[in-house]
């Protein structure tokens, strides 16, 4: 556990909208799970901050929520992308995409020359 | 990515979710636990057991607590949260206790307010800067006395030129006149006296103000004999030429000769002040004489400074200048030695400055006593509700969180008190600026942003002031200790006494201070009321007017005018007699006139003597109730050219025939011909004052029947009437009409107000700073009261063993009054010792009393004593009507 890395402030909303929008609706723990997987283990998330960041989009129009069965029958809130919060992932992935980028070309710079 | 209206939709839900409404986020703790019992599901399937997979799983989840709080922060403002509980919890205390809220609401009140509407005056007044292009460049300059360290004499025309031609440091220099005309009707509108001034053609361009309509002066328009042109000021224009922007190119009458009007200045403009309402070029109305002239001093001169070029070194050049003058030409008359000068801010603001700073000092100390008195409220309320502090630390509540709520207290009580307090300080500001006779732009005093924000800063300050000490001490004292001291300890509340002893002790050494200096300013002012002009004062009544050439050019027409005006005045009913004169006594300095004495020995070279120049007819001194110490007054047929008569006052006689009798010595007076003419001194009057604050200065009165056409045309008729001299008012301006229909009256007023206008604003401000005071010690006498009685209340049980005991009650009435007079001795000789400092800086706007005047000082002693021992007297009975048997069974 102990290299494992935190999440940055501000880049968890992407990974919840892009979770979001690869499964579609899924409940708060799925969508932990699901981040933790797809960042291959080496995320080390704290479940509980994942909350707020889910209430903070949905105040914001980004998500919905409403009641639904889990696997097991459980009852569970489940989550999904509103019209807003899919041109949102689009637009915060170019973002990302670019920012990321642009810092690959100062991390090896020896691909230019 | 910010996204500002999905930010705002978010901030909206969160406002809901504070009530409880937000749609998002309910049903938190069910989803919580669905999550935690799929987490668990999933460690069982991996092996774990139950205990261990809900072990593993809340560490995941970061504790079942912190996500609830975490969400619960995110749902609603917690901050605002927060802060809405403590005003809730504030205005609930406060509720309880209605009367101590109205109480130190309308204190706080009263003391914001003072305080806002003085900085609002203060600010328009002395702090704004002048509307003026670059006001900072702009200085005034003044004729300098070397020998007389804050002499600033009015200029010389000649001086000034030098000066201008001369002086590197300036970039503009501009010289300007009083002066004033009697503006004719044109489409049978009265006739009327406008203030007005003469200004070098420079004048607007260096103040850096353009006309708003037409143009400015040239150097062609000021010159002598040039076409006449005038600049009106915005209020003339819009009140008499009803804003009708055709009246530049045309002609108005001023003393009967025409004026073409080439400018309008803007609105704003109110420079020298406000009453001058039209402005003419220089040269053109001055005297020829007089531009020449380094003797004759009568010119303000303002200019501006060079960029870079600092105050001092500008005004020291212009003194070498100046240097040169008076050595070339003092033999010949006087000149004066040096030039000073000042930011022209400071000209204009003048006087008013020293007394506008004095009651701001007032009020600082008047909100300073609320604010103390104020604390120690609280302090008393917090003692009162120790226990239930006490409990509440017990329970778990933070000091911090009880200290914010003892603060949110104050600060309620001192922005309920603001808001009271702003509406005040409108309300004030308008009355001050009003009752204030000729305040300095006055016009430009009104509240603004920055006066709010004055407001609301000094209501926070108060606020956190008043409430820190009080929360401070509240929660210090451990738990344990309050909630043991149920019974009968009386210590543990003794420290918090000694805490509110000490506030009473700051504030009653404030009031003491207040007292003093309100005591000195409202004697001085008795002073100032008391002081004899040296002439009637009662049932008298004058009116001034100017006789304007072309009209009235010759000796025999105007000295004819005199005359059959006076015999007609005299003639009427109610009128006992009259007179007529230039200025009455306590109406101004005016001007003076350099004196020679033929029978005297020569004066050493550029020795120059001079005496304050009055006029008067035979009537006037008799009608004015100057007595006539020795000799006569003039006579009917001391007109025209038999005019080499003079009566001079007691001073003047004393000054300059110190050892000889002066009836029948002669005085030489160079008008403006050269050789001067000799005046024969025909007698001695009383001295009079000519403004109430100074000392008596030499005067000499010409015969105002030489109709000579400079100075005999500037007539103030007085009028002595058998009663109330009001009612005359109309009937002479209704004969003045029929004698010259073109001749406007104006400064129709009784002595009584010419008296009255001299004292008004010493008047005023003692008057303000006695009620500061008087409320101070109304407010520390209270808190005195408050002090006591939570004593008396604290040692009930003590006082009631003490009586079982055997005590007497004339003993406890004294151990009580001495307890509560203790602090107000200790306040007492604080505040005598910080009076000895305030006094001194008030020093300067005190007349004819001394900083450290004993009566004052005395009384102010007394009162406070007699005050305290009143405020004690009250809770000290009480004490000694203690029943023992009731104080030991309330336990």
């Amino acid at each position: 556990m102990g290299n494992k890395a935190d999440v940055w402030q501000g880049t968890l909303a992407l990974m919840v909208l892009k979770t979001l929008e690869t499964m579609g609706p899924l409940h708060g723990y799925g969508i932990a799970r699901r981040i933790e997987q797809t960042s291959g283990d080496l995320l080390s998330l704290n479940y509980g901050t994942l909350y707020p960041a889910l209430l903070k989009l949905e105040q914001e129009g980004y998500i919905k929520s409403s009641w639904g069965a889990s696997e097991n029958n459980r009852r569970a809130k489940y989550y999904e992308l509103t019209k807003a919060g899919r041109t949102q992932v689009k637009k915060e992935a170019a973002d990302w995409e670019q920012t990321t980028a642009i810092l690959a070309r100062f991390l090896s710079p020896a691909e230019e020359a | 990515m910010p996204n500002l209206p999905r930010a705002l939709r978010a901030l909206w839900l969160r406002v809901r979710g504070m009530f409880g409404s937000g749609r998002v986020g309910g049903d938190f703790a069910t989803e919580v636990e669905s999550h935690l019992a799929m987490d668990i599901e999933d460690g069982v399937r991996a092996g774990l057991s139950r205990e261990e997979a809900r072990r593993q799983a809340l560490i995941r989840l970061g504790g079942l607590e912190q996500v609830k709080i975490a969400q619960r922060e995110r749902r609603g403002l917690p901050v605002v949260e927060a802060l809405g509980r403590d005003v809730a919890y504030g205005v609930r205390t406060l509720r309880k206790n209605p009367g101590f809220a109205i109480v130190s609401i309308l204190v706080i009140a009263i003391g914001i307010g003072a305080n806002a509407a003085l900085f609002t005056v203060v600010r328009s007044v002395l702090l704004r800067p002048l509307p003026f292009a670059d006001p900072d460049r702009l200085v005034m300059m003044y004729g300098h006395n070397p020998d007389d360290p804050d002499s600033r004499n009015v200029v010389a025309a000649g001086d000034f030129y030098e000066w201008q031609k001369a002086s590197q440091g300036f970039e503009q220099m501009a010289i300007w006149r009083w002066s004033g005309y009697n503006l004719s009707g044109e489409k049978n509108e009265l006739p009327e006296m406008v203030s007005a001034a003469y200004g070098s053609w420079n004048i607007f361009t260096t103040l850096g103000v353009q006309p708003i309509l037409g143009r400015s002066f040239t150097a062609e328009d000021d010159r002598s004999g040039a076409n006449r042109t005038v600049i009106l000021d915005w209020s003339l224009f819009k009140r008499r030429f009803n804003s009708d922007p055709t009246i530049v190119g045309k002609a108005i009458r001023l003393n009967s000769q025409t004026y073409t009007v080439v400018g309008v200045l803007p609105s704003g403009f109110t420079y020298p002040d406000a009453e001058v309402q039209l402005w003419t070029p220089y040269r053109l109305e001055e005297n020829p004489q007089n531009i020449e002239s380094h003797f004759n001093h009568m010119g303000h001169v303002v200019a501006r400074l060079r960029p870079g070029v600092s105050i001092e070194q500008a005004t020291e050049e212009a003194s070498g200048v100046q240097h040169q003058l008076f050595l070339r030409y003092n033999n010949a008359g006087p000149v004066v030695k040096a030039v000073s000068s000042q930011p022209l801010v400071n000209d204009v603001v003048g006087e008013v400055k020293k007394p506008l700073y004095v009651l701001m000092g007032a009020v600082g100390c008047l909100l300073l006593i609320a604010c103390l008195n104020l604390s120690n409220l609280l302090v008393a309320r917090a003692a009162a509700r120790r226990k239930e502090i006490a409990i509440r630390t017990a329970l778990g509540s933070s000091r911090a969180r009880l200290c914010r709520e003892q603060l949110t207290e104050s600060l309620l009580i001192c922005v309920a008190g603001g808001a009271v307090g702003l509406v005040l300080a409108v309300w004030a500001t308008r009355w001050l600026t009003t009752r204030w006779v000729d305040m300095p732009r006055a016009e430009a005093v009104h509240p603004d942003g920055v006066v709010v924000a004055f407001a609301v800063g000094i209501t926070l300050v108060t606020g956190i002031f008043s409430g820190l000490l009080p929360a401070i001490s509240a929660t210090s004292s451990s738990v344990l200790s309050a909630l043991q001291d149920a019974s009968r300890a009386i210590d543990g509340s003794l420290a918090r006494a000694t805490l509110r002893k000490t506030l009473l002790t700051a504030e009653i050494a404030l009031t003491v201070v207040l007292l003093v200096c309100a005591g000195l300013l409202f004697k001085s002012f008795l002073r100032l009321r008391s002081v004899e002009l040296g002439c009637r004062t009662d049932n008298v009544l004058t009116m001034k007017f100017f006789l304007r050439r072309p009209k009235y050019e010759k000796t025999g027409r105007i000295a004819a005018f005199h005359t059959e005006f006076l015999e007609k005045v005299r003639g009427l009913p109610g009128v006992e007699a009259a007179g007529l004169t230039n200025v009455v006594p306590g109406d101004g300095y005016y001007g003076d006139t350099p004196i020679e004495f033929p029978e005297h020995p020569p004066l050493p070279p550029g020795v120059h003597q001079f005496a304050i120049y009055r006029t008067a007819d035979p009537g006037y001194f008799a009608a004015m109730g100057i007595p006539l110490i020795k000799g006569r007054v003039f006579t009917e047929d001391m007109r025209l050219t038999n005019d080499k008569y003079i009566v001079i006052n007691q001073q003047f006689a004393r000054e300059f025939f110190s050892n000889e009798e002066p009836i029948g010595k002669h005085v030489k007076v160079r008008w403006e011909s050269d050789p001067g003419d000799s005046y024969e001194v025909i007698g001695v009057v009383g001295d009079t004052l000519y403004e109430l604050n100074r000392p008596v200065k030499s005067m000499v009165w010409f015969p105002i029947l030489s109709g000579n056409p400079v100075e005999s045309v500037d007539v103030m008729l007085i009028v002595h009437a058998h009663a109330d001299p009001a009612g005359l008012a109309l009937p002479i301006q209704k004969l003045i009409a029929q004698m010259d229909p073109d001749l406007p009256v104006s400064r129709v007023l009784t002595m009584e107000q010419i008296v009255g206008e001299s004292t008004a604003n010493s008047s005023f401000s003692a008057t303000l700073v006695l009620a500061f005071a008087g409320l101070s010690l109304l407010l520390a006498a209270v808190g005195l009261y408050g002090v006591l009685s939570y004593l008396v209340t604290q040692r009930t049980t003590e006082i009631g063993i003490r009586i079982a005991l055997g005590a007497r009650r004339g003993q406890l009435l004294q151990l009580v009054i001495l307890d509560g007079l203790r602090p107000a001795l200790l306040g007492l000789m604080l505040g005598i010792a910080g009076s000895v400092a305030a006094t001194q800086l008030i020093r300067s706007v005190l007349y004819a009393t001394r900083p450290l005047d004993a009566v004052v000082f005395v009384s102010v002693i007394a009162t406070l004593l007699l005050v305290a021992t009143i405020a004690c007297l009250v809770p000290a009975w009480r004490a000694a009507r203690v029943d023992p048997i009731q104080a030991l069974r309330a336990e």
